[in-house]
């Protein structure tokens, strides 16, 4: 009998990481919670990526809910995103603004240009010092900031077509219940 | 077309690998001596169509075919070639193929060198290393391809994680995996021998080397991610108990205790049912690991892969071949105490009482890695054991190990003597408490220096007397056999070890400052000048480079260049630079600039001096070498006459003596 007490040890062990498989199908193991959410958005002043001479800040947006979304094109799953926001980004009912990271602007007006452009407006931060702010640790990734400038969601990675639909709409709807 | 060659060239290794497995087997239970002749070319067969799609990977890489998802995803225009190269496993689906190519390395081996084996076990020995391929051979195929496309071509790839752009770290993953999957070797001899209903001290004797080499792979792959650690991640520790390393970690400690519960079976007969045991356990911690680092079950900053499918495909293969094994153990493991009987005092109860702390000392690591996800299971909450649980308990396991160690050597097989005993105590204890006291002397009396140096004198004396003893009762030539010496070095690591860790860890003086350049600051008997910092533009990355020079009393000793790297991707990496002596170290981090805008300016800066650091990874490979060593002793050699007997005519009383049923 002893000398099944191993192979029952390994039983319980099958059984958590069975556990452990199902347990991350229904958490996001990627989602480090933000500090950020429900805290104000930090202040920034950034220049336009088709003006320079422009600059927009976080208090010039006040008033109304907008999706800064980080992207740049040597990002490829930007790319992958791409088409998504092409599709979805006019039916969101709010402002997406293109946040360019780290990113040349020729470049990025060359890309956009190729793929085409669903954003509202694009602010580019060259030196990537603003995002460092955001807690911004790759592109893409995309924060709803709401009227009164404060970060209510966040995602991590290109958004799809599903997370749109599950996570991001949901989040614009809950804002807009709760206006005045 | 050539990626999808590489796809058909491991489909064709899947099929080798069934045939390798199923057919010996088949053979072996029938008694078919052409069926059982399957396995070597099979083997042989599997490993070339393996080869050809990692070198066809490979190629892809030189070639910046950017049109397979794999390529584009880890290397791009601006990545120096070596690092290419290295790329075909910075990720999981490469790194995967390079754990079956090593797989069949090793396999290949073991078909070379064990022609001299009993036909029926070698073909099972085989067989079973083909089961082991098939599971990975078909992880990769249906769940992890490389050779996947990716349309349309991107002009230019992504980057390879640069956590793994340093020297140190391209060679980690190989090393670790020569390890992990070194330990298949003694996992198939103990199938084999549970398969067939014997285990021949012949065999284990033929078995040892293979362990030992194992070993020596896997100490070298944790020491050379340990330097990684403490060169790149810019806060000069060399251990963290992180779940990636704690994964690799348990294997060690269990191949540590085999190697030791081996060198009993082998010798003396006992512990035949134990020294199979953790022939699985070693094994299958190894998996244990691999599934623990790719399934995204834990998360930590290594895991690069987390995708459910892998994670259910691989707690199934885990499931029947750590099962199954168990299983196969439970039913037919020697019922009967075989071996020479041996007395409380006694060379076997001492390498038992260290064989047991190692396992327990394992699953301690276990436990504790798994932490969170059993506050998960039970709705605990998040839960994290980390430095404080660990800290605590692995030394106090050890404790009695390396208590010991000295003893071990002069302890007869059987029964020892205590006068022996007495004599060696008297000696490494007297050595160890005059040695504290001077350390006390120069260290401040702090306790934890004291007791490090006790420590290591405890054992490196223990271990200089046994080697001045072999060398004055033995003749020339014979005072050292390889076994004998790979034992006398691994030791002595162990005592560096234990010296560089404690000693280390009290003596180290750490700081962060704030400094413009020109400043200089006074740490140890250096002085630290920083002399400013400027930009610096690398193949794939561009940086801010401070420059600090050290001086002591006024003579220069090392102008240091740290680095804060910005890769291709946005990832920020420091680059530590370290002075490396052997009895110590100065190691400067750089830190934020003071002032975002002016990189020119003032830098928070981390200054360490660290004495005696460069021990721990020096008794590391000490141990390693010890491994090695030990493997090449012509005495584990097989000699044709011996093995060849038919294993049902092998009822030599000395290898199985009497056996009664209880």
């Amino acid at each position: 009998m002893s000398r099944l007490l191993p192979f029952f040890g390994f039983l319980l062990l099958v059984a958590l990481f069975g556990f452990g498989i199902w347990w991350n199908t229904q958490h996001d193991p990627n989602e480090v919670p933000s500090p950020l959410i429900n805290r104000p958005a930090p202040a920034f002043a950034l220049p336009l990526l088709d003006d320079p001479t422009r600059t927009v800040s976080k208090a010039s947006l006040l008033g109304k809910p907008y999706i800064l979304n980080v992207f740049a094109s040597w990002c490829i799953a930007c790319g992958e995103e791409h088409p998504t926001l092409m599709a979805e980004g006019s039916q969101l009912g709010i402002p997406l603004i293109g946040y360019n990271y780290k990113d040349q602007p020729e470049d990025a007006r060359a890309w956009l240009a190729r793929h085409g452009n669903p954003y509202h407006m694009v602010i580019a931060d060259l030196p990537g010092r603003t995002a460092i702010d955001f807690g911004v640790y790759g592109a893409p990734e995309s924060f709803l900031v709401d009227a009164h400038g404060v970060i209510r969601y966040k995602h991590i990675g290109p958004f799809t077509p599903q997370i749109i639909a599950t996570e991001l709409k949901p989040a614009i709807a809950a804002l807009q219940k709760e206006a005045p | 077309m050539t990626p999808e060659l590489g796809q058909l060239a491991l489909i064709l290794a899947l099929l080798l690998a069934l045939t390798q497995s199923i057919l010996p087997l088949l053979g072996a239970w029938r008694g078919n001596h052409a069926l059982m002749a399957v396995a070597r070319p099979a083997a042989a067969g599997q490993a070339v169509f393996v080869a050809l799609a990692f070198g066809i990977l490979a190629w892809a890489f030189m070639r910046f075919d950017f049109s397979v998802q794999y390529v584009a995803d880890n290397s791009n225009l601006a990545l120096p070639w070596y690092y290419r190269f290295a790329a075909v496993w910075g990720a999981h689906e490469g790194s995967l193929l390079l754990w079956i190519l090593i797989l069949n390395l090793w396999t290949v081996a073991l078909a070379m060198f064990s022609q001299k084996l009993p036909e029926v076990f070698a073909a099972r020995v085989l067989a079973v290393m083909g089961l082991i391929a098939v599971g990975f051979l078909a992880f990769t195929i249906f769940t992890s391809n490389p050779f996947g496309r990716l349309l349309p071509m991107p002009g230019d790839g992504a980057d390879l994680n640069p956590v793994l752009q340093d020297p140190g770290m391209t060679m980690h993953p190989p090393m670790l995996y020569m390890g992990y999957v070194g330990f298949s070797v003694a996992f198939a001899f103990s199938i084999a021998a549970l398969l067939g209903g014997e285990l021949e001290q012949a065999w284990v004797r033929w078995a040892r080397p293979w362990t030992n080499i194992a070993w020596g792979f896997l100490t070298f792959g944790i020491v050379a991610g340990s330097w990684w650690a403490y060169a790149e991640l810019g806060w000069g520790g060399w251990w963290f108990w992180d779940p990636v390393e704690n994964a690799s970690f348990m294997p060690w400690l269990v191949g540590l205790a085999l190697i030791h519960a081996q060198a009993v079976t082998e010798k003396r007969g006992s512990l035949r049912a134990w020294t199979i045991l953790l022939s699985i356990f070693a094994f299958s911690l190894s998996l244990l690991g691999t599934f623990l680092v790719r399934s995204g079950v834990l998360t930590s900053v290594h895991a690069f892969a987390s995708d459910p499918r892998r994670g259910v495909f691989i707690l199934l293969f885990l499931t029947i071949v750590i099962g199954g094994s168990l299983l196969l153990y439970a039913l037919r493991a020697p019922k009967v105490a075989h071996g020479k009987p041996f007395k409380v005092l006694s060379r076997e109860t001492a390498l038992l009482i260290g064989n047991l702390m190692f396992v327990v000392a394992a699953a301690m690591v276990l436990l504790g890695t798994l932490f969170p996800l059993i506050g998960d299971a039970l709705s605990l909450g998040r839960i994290s054991v980390g430095q404080p649980y660990f800290g605590l308990l692995f030394p106090l396991l050890m404790a009695p190990a390396v208590f010991l160690m000295p003893f071990g050597p002069f302890l007869r097989w059987g029964q020892g003597e205590p006068a022996v005993v007495k004599g060696v105590l008297l000696r490494v204890a007297i050595a160890a408490v005059a040695c504290a006291l001077v350390a006390a002397f120069l260290a401040d009396a702090q306790p934890k220096a004291m007791l490090g140096t006790a420590a290591a004198v405890w054992v490196v004396v223990g271990v200089t007397l046994y080697a001045y003893k072999r060398w004055r009762e033995h003749p020339r030539g014979r005072r050292f056999p390889a076994e004998m010496a790979g034992m006398l070095l691994a030791h002595l690591g162990v005592g560096i070890f234990i010296a560089g860790v404690l000693l280390s860890e009290t003596l180290s003086v750490t700081t962060d400052v704030r400094m413009a350049p020109g400043e200089t600051q006074h740490i140890g008997s250096y002085d630290f000048r920083f002399d400013g910092a400027h930009s610096l533009v690398g193949p794939n990355w561009h940086a801010e480079q401070g420059v600090v020079t050290v001086t002591r009393n006024g003579n220069p000793v090392a102008v240091m260049h740290p680095q804060k790297r910005t890769y291709l991707r946005g990832q920020v990496q420091t680059e530590s630079a370290v002075k490396a002596g052997v009895m110590r170290d100065l190691y400067v981090a750089l830190g934020e600039p003071m002032d975002a805008a002016n990189v020119a300016g003032a830098w928070s800066l981390r200054l360490y001096y660290k004495p005696f650091i460069r021990w721990i990874w020096g008794g590391g490979l000490l141990m390693m070498l010890g491994g090695f060593t030990c493997a090449a002793d012509k005495r584990f050699r097989l000699k044709r006459s011996a093995a060849m007997q038919p294993t049902t005519h092998v009822r030599n009383d000395e290898l199985r003596p009497q056996e009664t049923v209880a």
